[in-house]
């Protein structure tokens, strides 16, 4: 007799399975050369299991510059962990741009939302474009969730927060989803003023609640924090397992002071990864597959220098026409030689550029 | 200027070398134009004609289910034809010339973009966007004159084969995707000797325009007329006149470009050490446009503006109708010949050389057209 349950000779998958891959195998030949979720897209963006989008379900305005959006993750999505940040693709005047922003809001929604919060920095291309357009209904690109500021399961008796601006977001992300997991929580959290407190009225409230103890520190009248003013602020410091969100300068401080305390292992930071590029004449051009590293001057492509230096490279016409010789910039800045026009990249964007007109405007790296 | 015009009369004769590198720099300065506005408006516009074309695609293949009913073949049909053409012109040929590559949208880009066409899209890119737009209407070079099959200059020489280029013609029209894959594979030239045959490149090649045929004809001949059950072969039948419409209609377009009078072509000594200047000339001259309104215009995907498409190829396709202008404008400023003129006069234009070349030359060629001017000294080398 046929028992069905039964794995198949093909490979070890079940009669089920390959049937249903049959099936699916029709479905594609019926939308080809496009795969059928491209038709899909046209009516339900957030049901493409193949490319992670969310819709913004409400806007909220925090302060006069920040933004916390509520996004609805479609298919595809995982559950973050308090403490980690999402990778937001926004089209920019019709060009997509990823950036990083920590997940605000409390894990573990029924429905799966998140918030994030956008804080505004100056000649942010895309928290300046989301604080003006973002709107309830829009769609996002989305990367699944990443990082590793988070709480370790097994909880610390004690615990600090230590953060400066928008370095409150992720902080804020653990405090609504972990507060009540906490025994001895402490947060010190730097603003220029009162007024610019992200989720000020939160932490005043969860502070009057008794659940954690709240230090404000106001820079414009008292001054940027120093590690040295937290040995007074939170005297037992060292004992405490501490988790930091600011900026660069604030964050090699702390781990400076925590490092001569020998207790770097309870230190735990989160960087916001604020490269600013500014295009110069040529640079050092590295293939990161092969190692091939060059050393390039502002007026030779990128292709020229690569091929000289025994670097295989994709080519055509040469001359910026036929988009054969493109190739991923992972992280670096080029400079189109015909116009002058500026492309950047940074960690994780991954920027196809034409290897053949473009030259070093920059420390570049190429995925090649 | 070193071009030898296959022309009675040189169109290039009155312009210095100092002319032509400022026509350059003034073609430079409207690309610059574009790319200064170039954003949100030209990625909204490919994404509704994506949107558009897929959705007359669904519908119209959901129409030709019951296309065993008359009406329901004839709604069917006509709007496939229209998606497919759609699809052809003004989203793949435009991707796939990076032209909405500027949105770092992995869906719509040059590197991913696989069209309804049995050429696979990286063998077209080879053959179209590095070979025929960088050596433009040089003979010997690029083979989109006459693909290889035709005579499209009195220069050539006559040969009896030529006699029936009409009919290859109307084949190559008929089966036009076909005879791009063909072309793409080069197969005339890889056939001919064993060792080319044999070669490991154009062997893939062969295989992967294989595995793009039997895929596109799975689809159109066996998938959709079998879920149409009763309807199978009316479905069949729809799917194959779409195909021909299709075929017809871009061959037809296509032929416009560069065949009819007026269009110069190029020695292929004649592009040596040319400059940026230069090429764009050629572009100009090599190239003709058709008249038309707008819908027009999206039915070709802009190919009505040929010769906008061959200065600026990278260019959102949507924006060469106002580019036109402005370089219509330096036409007449250097006293170029802008060669348009409406569909049906540029087909017939194109179609009468067809015919006019089965034949041998009536008179012999001017003697001054087989020589090369001398070279203007030219003072930088082609911008790489």
């Amino acid at each position: 007799m046929l028992s069905f349950a039964r794995p198949s000779r093909l490979g070890q998958v079940p009669v089920t399975q390959t049937l249903r891959n049959g099936a699916w195998r029709v479905v594609e030949l019926i939308t080809t050369p496009v795969v059928p979720t491209d038709y899909l897209d046209v009516i339900a963006p957030l049901r493409n299991p193949n490319v992670l989008r969310a819709r913004v379900e409400a806007v909220h305005r925090e302060t006069a510059n920040a933004v916390t959006l509520e996004l609805r993750p479609g298919r595809g999505w995982r559950p973050h962990e308090p403490g980690q940040y999402v990778r937001l693709g926004v089209d920019v005047d019709g060009i997509r741009l990823w950036r990083s922003y920590s997940v605000s809001s409390a894990a573990g929604h029924p429905s799966g939302r998140i918030n994030v919060t956008v804080n505004a920095v100056r000649d942010g291309l895309v928290s300046s474009y989301l604080l003006k357009h973002a709107r309830r209904g829009m769609v996002v690109n989305l990367d699944l969730p990443a990082g590793d500021f988070v709480v370790p399961r097994q909880r610390p008796a004690k615990s600090l927060f230590v953060t400066a601006g928008s370095g409150i977001t992720p902080v804020m992300g653990i405090l609504r989803s972990l507060v009540h997991e906490l025994s001895d929580v402490t947060v010190v959290h730097s603003a220029r003023v009162s007024e610019d407190v992200v989720f000020g009225a939160d932490l005043r409230t969860l502070a009057e609640q008794g659940k954690i103890t709240l230090i404000e520190r106001l820079t414009g009248a008292d001054g940027r924090l120093k590690p040295a003013d937290l040995d007074v602020l939170v005297p037992d410091l060292f004992e405490r397992e501490t988790w930091a969100c600011g900026p660069g300068e604030m964050l090699d401080a702390m781990a400076e002071h925590w490092a001569e305390a020998e207790a770097s292992e309870r230190l735990h930071v989160e960087r916001f990864r604020s490269t600013v590029l500014i295009a110069g004449e040529g640079g050092t051009v590295t293939f990161e597959k092969s190692g091939t590293v060059v050393e390039t001057p502002g007026g030779v492509s990128i292709l020229d220098a690569g091929e000289a230096a025994g670097q295989l490279m994709p080519s055509g016409c040469r001359m910026g026409i036929c988009y054969s010789c493109v190739l991923p910039m992972r992280e670096g800045i080029v400079r189109d030689m015909r116009d002058g026009t500026v492309t950047t990249a940074v960690e994780g964007d991954n920027v196809l550029v034409q290897t053949c007109i473009s030259a070093a405007a920059g420390p570049c790296h190429l995925d090649a | 200027m070193t071009t030898l015009q296959r022309q009675e009369v040189n169109p290039i004769g009155h312009l210095t070398a100092e002319d032509i590198e400022s026509i350059g720099r003034e073609l430079d300065a409207i690309r610059d134009e574009v790319l200064a506005v170039r954003g949100e408006r030209d990625a909204a516009y490919i994404r509704k004609v994506i949107k558009v074309q897929r959705r007359l695609e669904i519908g119209s293949r959901a129409v030709l289910l019951f296309s065993l009913f008359p009406p329901a073949w004839i709604v069917g049909t006509a709007g496939l034809s229209v998606a497919k053409i759609l699809e052809n012109m003004e989203i793949g040929h435009n991707i796939l010339h990076g032209q909405y590559d500027f949105m770092r949208d992995p869906k719509i880009h040059s590197t991913t973009w696989e069209w309804d066409h049995v050429t696979p899209a990286d063998q077209w890119k080879h053959s179209h966007n590095e070979i025929h737009h960088k050596y433009t209407n040089v003979v010997g070079k690029d083979n989109d004159l006459g693909y290889g099959i035709m005579r499209v200059d009195e220069n050539q020489r006559w040969q009896p084969f030529f006699l029936a280029q009409p009919l290859w013609n109307l084949i190559n029209a008929l089966f036009f995707e076909y005879g791009i894959a063909a072309y793409d594979l080069n197969l005339g030239r890889n056939l001919k000797s064993k060792k080319r045959r044999n070669d490991p490149e154009f062997k893939a090649n062969v295989k992967a325009v294989g595995r793009k045929i039997r895929r596109q004809m799975l689809k159109d001949y066996i998938i959709h007329p079998a879920l149409s059950g009763p309807s199978f072969l009316h479905t069949m039948a729809a799917n194959f006149t779409a195909n021909v419409v299709r075929n017809l209609w871009s061959h037809s377009v296509i032929m416009c470009g560069h065949f009819p009078n007026g269009v110069s072509t190029f020695e292929r000594t004649s592009i040596k050490g040319e400059t940026r200047g230069e090429w764009y000339l050629r572009q100009m001259l090599g190239s003709a446009n058709i008249s038309g309104s707008k819908l027009l215009h999206i039915m070709t995907g802009n190919l009505s503006h040929q010769i906008e498409h061959h200065l600026f190829p990278d260019l959102p396709a949507s924006r060469y109708a106002e580019v036109a202008v402005k370089v219509r404008a330096l036409f007449e400023k250097y006293d170029l010949p802008y060669v348009t003129g409406p569909l049906p006069v540029q087909v017939a234009s194109a179609w009468a050389k067809v015919i006019r070349l089965s034949f041998p030359n009536r008179k012999p060629t001017k003697a001054a057209d087989h020589t090369i001017p001398p070279r203007m000294p030219v003072a930088e080398p082609v911008p790489a």
